[in-house]
């Protein structure tokens, strides 16, 4: 679709060029304020109606030497006047700060895509630090391969930009984020008044810093308009987006805010149990802004602390939820089994990321959904849901306390690192939109019996104030109805099987899979879960406009699972199961059900490539 | 109708006896275990404390003396090994007007909720902490404790515990707990006097209480409970009087500088005399030390007790008050924009 191969136009002869979508990728140093200039070309292109998706990439170490391919931190925005599902695989343009983040990404740049180079950050210096020979020309030979480079110094015109402003050197040279920013705005035509706008909001209460950035900006404009480094400009006009209110969203937030709409529809109090981790603490960070109305977030001593806090709380009538990744729910394992047996409301977050161990703390992977559905001691039934892009974090946190509350039984949610930070626009609900939530509680001073369950096998939550229900509660195993601790082996059968009951009714609650593209029956099904669908999506189209029939569901239950999906699988030859990771959603599906399951699995740490997906489609189609 | 609304106006509306405190489960502990005197003292503090049966909860973690809110006609959780502090602390911020008991031994505080137990002391919240030492793993049948005595010979260390135990006084003070006292089953009136300080303080209150456990590691604490014995070996330090003990009543300890010294009474005079003074930090924590100091008798009483800043307070948890409007503006964020 996007096409940025030189013209044959005069080159004097500005063109403007209509795109339907096209990927920028800012690269830098982790200092170099990549994730500024993407948030705020991002927040234009909303503006400019554009359906949008981001994708930030930062390395582990904070800081990590300067200039080397460790400390490369990238931003990528795709934006289109088309439906956007997805980041995008590869991209347009690279704006590219210095030699090492050229390195670690020009594999990503599409042929003939175009380079915004900074003259500075190809040094000898640079080279160096980024392991180029010395005698290397990596943008020569980018130019070489087809590439079209546009190659500025950028430090040279922050510098001529804010002089005499009695700015230090140092604090200059961070500016060319803002020149690269402006450059960026000329070649899509962004109207700088807005730019100028949105930058204000951004760095308002910085003081002179929101001047300064603008005078970046227009120098950055205005290097486009004078230097005649491009042959053309190029529109990318509105997308059909649904008409409303709009606002951007990353998983994190929106898992935040999911969880404070809950509570208030419950009218309950929200308390949030959570140890810092990668990549769940901004669910942290945004729900401690909160106390004011009503939100408890408390930072425990350890993972351990943070679970247990919240089933007190939960213990206590609050909506209690945890938040974690991977190493740490690991460690919440055994508290999670308490909740179980007690049969109390609390939601689990696991925003997963690489693993074994501590594994790749900033990377994204889709390995503990095992985990989430069997990894604890016992026979130990957990609701598992899983949203599948920022805005379904929203969604799905809801549902996860909704469930919780109304089941009064522990829930896990699965999120990952990639739609934890990826972005995208959203039309936000608001309170009136969502449906109620009814925390199933016991009444003061009415014959309570702790475990007798009503015709979805949940019990009653009897929470410390309630009179006349004094009853004691915990992990050993309990007589049904009375809650009195048992070993008769009856009776653990019994409960065991009524837990489990429990958890597999919900499938009455859920809604049913749905076919989201494609026909209802046929030879290839695309089933993924979780973040994945983004890819599968964009894939899916991609395979479409190739005349290959194909159909996809996504899994957003996956335990219970809606009650329909063996009928919906039935309807197909194959089931291609996409996974980050090494066929765990599959097995699952191999073990309940008879059906032809095709594995496409990926764990890089990375999220798929919508054409490594259509690469499979193309083949299962062509081999049946 | 009216005898309710009088009552529900008085400052103690509740009268409650022991017996109300006895719930419907048979306790099991083996026959001769200290926990019932703990157990008994306990429901016998509960009704002292004004504090209605339904706001009443006890949790505890895992070991025999876990077991204990089974047996007390309030709310209560029989949680997992270790994890009651934190548990008790999220509930406690949550629903700061309930009255939070953790009880908890040994091996459940001192080993497994070791990290827990310290974080709730540095916090503060207003709970009280009952740990049951008998320097012994009872419930797995008789592993050596973090407290048990270097020597101890048990199933897991038969060649003898060669691990310096801990001193839990000594720990919690240096946790920052701003309550700390220590008891024993055997001296039921102050058991029970321990617990009711305990409970009357506000903030995070540490009581350990030596705990006999006759099946695995009997006559533990002989020395402190031994008619014979007990005088020489113990001392109750009370606020405002002198440290003095022995069979005679004829010895005191005394500080020399920032040493402290046993004397006889008669060496005792205004320059040296030790008055017990919960208030005082440095005397606090020597108090703790004379567990380790040999030819010093085993302290028992309220060691520290200086109020400070409540957790479940300052944390100033409430109720849910967002309106349809605050929790829209909230998701609606700060950049937002319009489509068609």
């Amino acid at each position: 679709m996007t096409n940025f191969a030189p013209t044959n136009i005069d080159a004097m002869t500005m063109t403007e060029k209509e795109l339907s979508s096209v990927v920028i990728k800012f690269v830098g140093d982790s200092g170099d304020g990549m994730q500024v200039s993407g948030n705020l070309f991002t927040s234009t292109s909303a503006l400019a109606g554009n359906d949008i998706a981001t994708f930030p990439d930062f390395p582990a170490e904070i800081r990590a030497p300067i200039g080397t391919v460790a400390g490369v931190s990238g931003f990528q925005i795709r934006f289109g006047s088309e439906a956007i599902y997805s980041p995008g695989d590869n991209c347009d343009v690279l704006v590219s700060m210095n030699a090492a983040a050229l390195k670690s990404n020009l594999n990503t740049l599409k042929p003939n895509g175009i380079i915004i180079a900074n003259t500075l950050g190809y040094d000898a210096k640079n080279l160096r630090l980024a392991g180029y020979p010395a005698d290397a020309d990596p943008l020569g030979e980018a130019v070489g391969q087809g590439y079209k480079l546009i190659q500025v110094d950028l430090t040279k015109v922050a510098k001529e930009t804010l002089a005499d402003k009695g700015i230090g050197n140092k604090d200059i040279e961070r500016g060319k984020n803002m020149i690269a920013l402006g450059l960026v705005c000329w070649m899509f035509q962004r109207p700088l008044e807005k730019v100028f706008a949105l930058t204000e909001m951004r760095f308002g209460k910085k003081g002179d810093w929101a001047t300064w950035n603008k005078m970046l900006i227009q120098a950055g404009w205005n290097l486009g308009d004078t230097l005649e480094l491009f042959d053309s400009r190029y529109v990318v006009k509105p997308a059909p987006l649904q008409s409303g209110k709009y606002r951007g969203i990353a998983g994190n937030e929106a898992l935040a805010l999911g969880f404070i709409a809950a509570a208030h529809k419950s009218g309950l109090k929200l308390f949030l149990g959570a140890y810092p981790i990668t990549p769940a603490s901004d669910v942290l960070h945004e729900l401690a802004k909160y106390k004011k109305i009503g939100v408890d977030s408390f930072m425990a001593e350890d993972e351990i602390a943070a679970i247990c806090a919240a089933i007190g709380a939960s213990y206590g009538g609050s909506l209690g939820i945890t938040v974690s990744s991977g190493p740490g729910i690991a460690l919440k394992t055994e508290a999670m089994g308490l909740a179980v047996s007690l049969e109390i409301p609390l939601v689990v977050c696991n925003v997963q990321r690489g693993g074994p161990s501590t594994g790749l703390p900033t990377k994204t992977e889709q390995a503990d959904l095992l985990q989430a559905l069997f990894g604890r001691n016992g026979e130990c039934p957990m609701i598992v849901v899983a949203p599948g892009n920022p805005k379904e974090c929203f969604e799905m946190a809801f549902q996860a306390a909704k469930l919780s509350l109304e089941h009064v039984t522990p829930v896990m949610l699965l999120s990952d690192g990639y739609i934890a930070n990826g972005a995208e626009p959203w039309r936000f609900p608001s309170m009136n939109d969502l449906p109620s939530i009814e925390a199933k509680f016991a009444h003061e001073n009415s014959p309570y019996q702790p475990y007798a369950r009503d015709e979805n096998y949940v019990r009653q939550w009897a929470v410390p104030g309630m009179k006349g229900i004094q009853h004691r509660i915990g992990g050993l195993e309990k007589e049904e109805i009375s809650g009195n601790v048992s070993y008769d082996p009856d009776n653990h059968q019994k409960m065991v099987e009524l837990r489990q009951m429990k958890v597999d009714k919900v499938a009455d609650f859920i809604p049913e899979l749905q076919i989201i593209n494609g026909a209802s029956k046929g030879k290839l099904l695309v089933l993924g879960w979780g973040s994945t669908l983004g890819a599968i999506t964009t894939a899916v189209m991609d395979a479409f406009k190739q005349g290959i029939e194909v159909s996809q569901a996504h899994l957003r239950y996956l335990n219970p699972f809606p009650k329909n999906i063996e009928n919906v699988l039935n309807n197909f030859d194959n089931i291609l199961v996409p996974e980050l990771n090494s066929g765990q959603l599959a097995f699952v599906l191999k073990s309940k059900f008879k059906v032809k399951i095709v594995q496409l699995n990926k764990v890089k740490g990375k999220p798929f490539l919508a054409g490594e997906i259509l690469e499979k489609i193309i083949e299962i189609s062509h081999g049946s | 109708m009216e005898v309710d609304s009088i009552l529900a106006q008085m400052e103690h509306p509740v009268i409650y006896t022991s017996k109300d405190f006895e719930s419907d489960q048979d306790v099991r502990w083996c026959p001769g275990c200290g926990d019932y005197a703990v157990l008994n003292a306990v429901k016998k503090v509960l009704p002292q404390t004004g504090k209605r049966k339904e706001d009443i909860v006890f949790i505890s973690g895992i070991g025999c003396s876990s077991r204990f809110p089974y047996y007390v006609d309030t709310y209560g959780m029989h949680s997992i090994h270790g994890r009651a502090f934190a548990i008790a602390t999220g509930l406690k911020i949550t629903r700061p007007e309930l009255d939070v008991w953790i009880i908890t031994g040994d091996g459940d505080s001192m080993s497994i909720g070791g990290n827990h137990l310290i974080h709730l002391c540095r916090r503060n919240p207003n709970v009280n902490v009952l740990m049951f030492n008998n320097e012994i793993y009872g419930l797995t049948k008789g592993q050596y404790s973090p407290t048990s005595h270097v020597g101890l010979v048990t199933k897991s260390s038969p060649y003898g515990v060669i691990d310096t135990p801990f001193n839990p006084p000594a720990l919690t003070l240096g946790a920052g707990a701003s309550f700390v006292a220590r008891t024993i089953d055997r001296f039921s009136a102050h058991l029970q006097d321990t617990i009711l300080e305990a409970a009357k303080f506000s903030g995070t209150s540490f009581v350990e209480i030596y705990q006999n456990c006759n099946i695995f590691n009997d006559g533990s604490f002989e020395n402190f409970t031994n008619k014979e014995l007990k005088d020489d070996n113990t001392i109750i330090v009370e606020t405002g009087k002198p440290l003095i003990f022995g069979k005679e009543h004829d010895k005191a300890i005394v500080l020399r500088g920032h040493q402290p010294e046993v004397v006889a009474l008669s060496d005792v005079n205004a320059s040296n005399e030790w008055i017990h003074d919960p208030t005082d930090f440095v005397k606090a924590t020597l108090l703790a030390q004379f567990g380790v100091m040999t030819d010093f008798p085993r302290p028992f009483g309220v060691f520290y007790a200086k109020p400070r800043p409540v957790y479940d307070e300052q944390f100033h948890s409430h109720g849910w008050v967002a309106k349809d409007e605050d929790i829209d503006k909230i998701v609606a964020g700060k950049f937002t924009w319009d489509v068609g």
